[in-house]
C-alpha cells in the first residue's frame, strides 16, 4: 500500500471517495507517523489519537451511508491558538497552564462540521509572537528541511520552520497531517509556509471568524490554512471561512468555491511589481526567485506592471506599535485569577505581578512592555494614533495600485530558513523577517505564499501574492499558475523517521 | 527615545509584570532601541489623515439587546486556579 501520509488533501479525498482506504486507515497512518516523528520535530504539543479515531470512525459511517461532507475523514492539525472544547489549549504559553476551553473556535467548529479529523494541537511561538517558533513554552519546532553543504550532502544543522505557525508548517511539510490551521498577524502563515515549501494563505481581515482564537493583536489577527498544494489550501479555506455573529468584524459575504477557479489561468491578468520591495542588500537568489515568478506569469498570459507603494518602509515600524499595543491590552486578561497559572504573592497586585512574570516568556513580556509604554498617558497620540494614520496611508497606496493592477507579486521573505539562535540575539533582526508580509496585515488585505524554488542551500523560497480585499480567488488562480511552473517542493530525505 | 530605568519600572508596574534589577537594565536598552527604530514614523506627514479603523467600509452591526448566553457560571470558573461556589477566589483586598 502507498504511504498515505504522502498524499495531498485532494488525493486523500479522492481515495476516500473511491474507497481505496478508510478514514480510520488514513488517520492511523498519520497517528503512527506523528509518534515516530514528533520527538525529532516537536511539531505537535498535544497528540489526540483517541479523539481522531472517534472522528474517523464516524466519517467512515457517513462515507458508507453516502452522506460524506466536504472534508469527510481528512486528518488535519490544529494550531494551539485555536480553542478546542475539552482539549488543552495553551497558545504555547506557560501562563495558560492546563487551560481546557469550554467552547470551540468557530473556525475549528466549521472544520469539524465539514467532517475533518483532528490529530492534535500544533506548536507555535508563544501567543503567536515570533518568526522562528523559538519562543514556544514547549520548545523549538525543527524544520524537516536541511541545508545542503558544498559537498552536496545534507547538513545536520537544525533549521527553523518559521513562525509563528511553525508547528503547522513543519507538520504539513513532514507529512504529519494533510493540512493545518494557522493564524497570521504580521506574516505568521506566509513566512513559515515559505520556509518549508508549503502553501499558506492569510485571507482578508474579516473572512474567517476570530472567535475562540487566542487573541494577539485584534485588528491584525486572521486565521488561514497551510497546505501542501494550492488546491489543498483552497479546500481548507472554503471550510474555515464563514460569517459569524460572534465576531462583529467577520464579514457577511458568501464564501466562494475557491477550488472552482484554480484552472482559470492568468491570461490578461495585470500583475504589479512594487519597486519598494527591492530592498537594499536583497540577495541575488531572492531576486532570481522574483524574476522567475514574473517570467512564469508573463508566459501564462499575464501583463507585468511596475507600481509604487511609497509607504512600504513604514509598515514594519508602525506594526511594532500597533501589535504590541493591542497585545498589551489583550493579554491583560492573564491575571492568575480566571484561568491558568497563579503564582501567589503577599497581596493581589503582587499575585498579578508574580504570575505574569513567571507565566509569560521573554518576547511576550517585551511586547507587553512596549505596548504598555506606547499606550501610557501622554503617548497615545504620538504612537498608536500615529501608527493607525500610517496604516491609512499604507492602505491608500494599495487602493491606488488597484487602479492599475489586479494582483501584486513579491518575495515572501528576505532570506531562506535560518538556524536556531541566528536571529534571537537582536529583536530587530527577527522583526525584519516580516518585512514583506506585514504591509498586508496593516492594510487588511489577503496575502498568499506559494513555493517558488530552492535556495543555493537547497531550502525552500516562497513567492507572495497580494490581492484586493475579499479577492482571494485571484490569489488562488495565480498561485496555481506559479505552482504548475515551479513544481511542488518536497523534502528530499525523511531523516526524522529514522529515529 | 531614551527609556531610563525608572521608566522601565513604571511601565512594568502598569503592566503588572515583576522585573528583576538585571532585567530592568536589559530592558532599558532593548526598549530604547525599538522606540528609536519606530521613531522613523515621524518622517511621515499624517496631518489630515484619518486613523484606519476598517479594511472595507462596513456598517456597524446591530443586535437585539437580549441575553444570548448565560447560566454558565460553572463553565466560567471551570479553569480558575481557585474557585468556590462559582466565585473566583483572590487574596484578601479589603482589610
Amino acid at each position: 500500500m502507498t504511504d498515505l501520509t504522502k498524499l495531498t488533501m485532494a488525493e486523500a479525498r479522492d481515495g476516500l471517495a473511491k474507497k481505496d482506504f478508510t478514514a480510520l486507515e488514513l488517520t492511523d497512518a498519520f497517528i503512527s507517523a506523528i509518534e515516530k516523528a514528533n520527538p525529532a520535530l516537536n511539531a505537535y504539543v498535544l497528540q489526540t489519537p483517541e479523539h481522531a479515531r472517534v472522528q474517523a470512525k464516524d466519517s467512515d459511517k457517513r462515507i458508507a451511508a453516502g452522506s460524506a461532507r466536504p472534508l469527510e475523514g481528512l486528518p488535519i492539525g490544529n494550531k494551539d491558538l485555536f480553542c478546542t472544547r475539552g482539549i488543552r489549549t495553551t497558545a504555547c504559553s506557560n501562563i495558560l497552564g492546563e487551560f481546557s476551553p469550554t467552547y470551540e473556535s468557530t473556525v475549528g467548529q466549521n472544520l469539524w462540521d465539514a467532517g475533518a479529523v483532528m490529530l492534535g494541537k500544533l506548536n507555535n511561538d508563544e501567543f503567536a509572537m515570533g518568526s522562528s517558533n523559538e519562543t514556544s513554552a514547549f520548545g523549538n519546532v525543527v524544520s524537516p528541511w536541511r541545508r545542503k553543504g558544498k559537498d552536496g550532502k545534507l547538513s545536520t544543522d537544525k533549521l527553523v520552520p518559521g513562525g509563528s505557525s511553525g508547528g503547522s508548517s513543519a507538520a504539513v511539510a513532514a507529512g504529519l497531517c494533510l493540512a493545518a490551521t494557522a493564524t497570521d498577524t504580521g506574516g505568521s502563515i506566509r513566512q513559515p509556509a515559505a520556509l518549508t515549501g508549503t502553501v499558506g494563505i492569510k485571507p482578508t481581515y474579516g473572512r474567517c471568524s476570530r472567535w475562540g482564537i487566542v487573541a494577539f493583536a485584534s485588528s491584525l489577527d486572521q486565521a488561514g490554512p497551510i497546505g501542501k498544494t494550492v488546491r489543498d489550501a483552497a479546500i481548507m479555506l472554503k471550510a474555515m471561512a464563514s460569517h459569524d455573529p460572534k465576531d462583529t468584524t467577520s464579514v457577511d459575504a458568501p464564501v466562494p468555491d475557491y477550488e472552482a477557479v484554480l484552472g482559470k489561468g492568468v491570461k490578461g491578468l495585470r500583475v504589479g511589481i512594487p519597486r519598494e520591495y527591492r530592498v537594499e542588500g536583497m540577495s541575488s537568489e531572492i531576486q532570481k526567485l522574483w524574476d522567475d515568478g514574473i517570467a512564469w506569469l508573463k508566459s501564462a498570459g499575464a501583463t507585468i506592471h511596475d507600481i509604487s507603494l511609497p509607504h512600504t518602509k513604514y509598515a514594519l515600524p508602525a506594526y511594532y506599535i500597533v501589535a504590541p499595543a493591542e497585545c498589551s491590552s489583550n493579554l491583560a486578561r492573564y491575571d492568575g485569577v480566571r484561568y491558568g497559572l497563579r503564582v501567589n504573592g503577599d497581596n493581589l497586585i503582587d499575585t498579578y505581578e508574580n504570575t505574569r512574570a513567571q507565566g509569560f516568556g521573554k518576547e511576550v513580556r517585551r511586547r507587553i512592555l512596549i505596548g504598555t509604554y506606547v499606550l501610557s498617558a501622554g503617548y497615545y497620540d504620538a504612537y498608536y494614533l500615529k501608527a493607525q494614520k500610517v496604516r491609512t496611508l499604507i492602505k491608500r497606496d494599495f487602493d491606488e495600485a488597484w487602479n492599475k493592477v489586479d494582483v501584486v507579486l513579491t518575495p515572501t521573505t528576505p532570506s531562506p530558513a535560518f538556524a536556531f539562535g541566528e536571529k534571537t540575539g537582536d529583536p530587530l533582526a527577527m522583526y525584519l523577517e516580516d518585512i514583506f508580509t506585514v504591509t498586508v496585515n496593516m492594510a487588511g488585505l489577503p496575502g498568499m505564499s506559494v513555493p517558488g524554488g530552492l535556495s543555493s542551500e537547497g531550502t525552500p523560497l516562497g513567492l507572495q501574492l497580494i490581492g484586493k480585499p475579499f479577492d482571494e480567488e485571484t490569489l488562488f488562480r495565480t498561485a496555481q499558475v506559479i505552482e504548475d511552473a515551479a513544481g511542488r517542493l518536497t523534502v528530499p530525505d525523511a531523516w526524522w523517521m529514522k529515529g | 527615545m531614551q527609556v531610563d530605568e525608572a521608566t522601565v519600572r513604571r511601565i512594568a508596574r502598569l503592566a503588572r509584570i515583576k522585573i528583576s534589577d538585571a532585567e530592568a537594565k536589559g530592558l532599558e536598552k532593548e526598549l530604547s532601541g525599538i522606540l528609536d527604530w519606530v521613531a522613523q514614523l515621524d518622517e511621515v506627514d499624517t496631518s489630515n489623515v484619518e486613523p484606519m479603523t476598517r479594511v472595507v467600509a462596513q456598517k456597524l452591526k446591530m443586535r437585539d439587546d437580549v441575553v444570548t448566553d448565560g447560566e454558565i457560571a460553572e463553565q466560567i470558573v471551570a479553569n480558575a486556579p481557585l474557585a468556590e461556589d462559582n466565585f473566583f477566589v483572590v487574596p484578601k483586598v479589603v482589610e
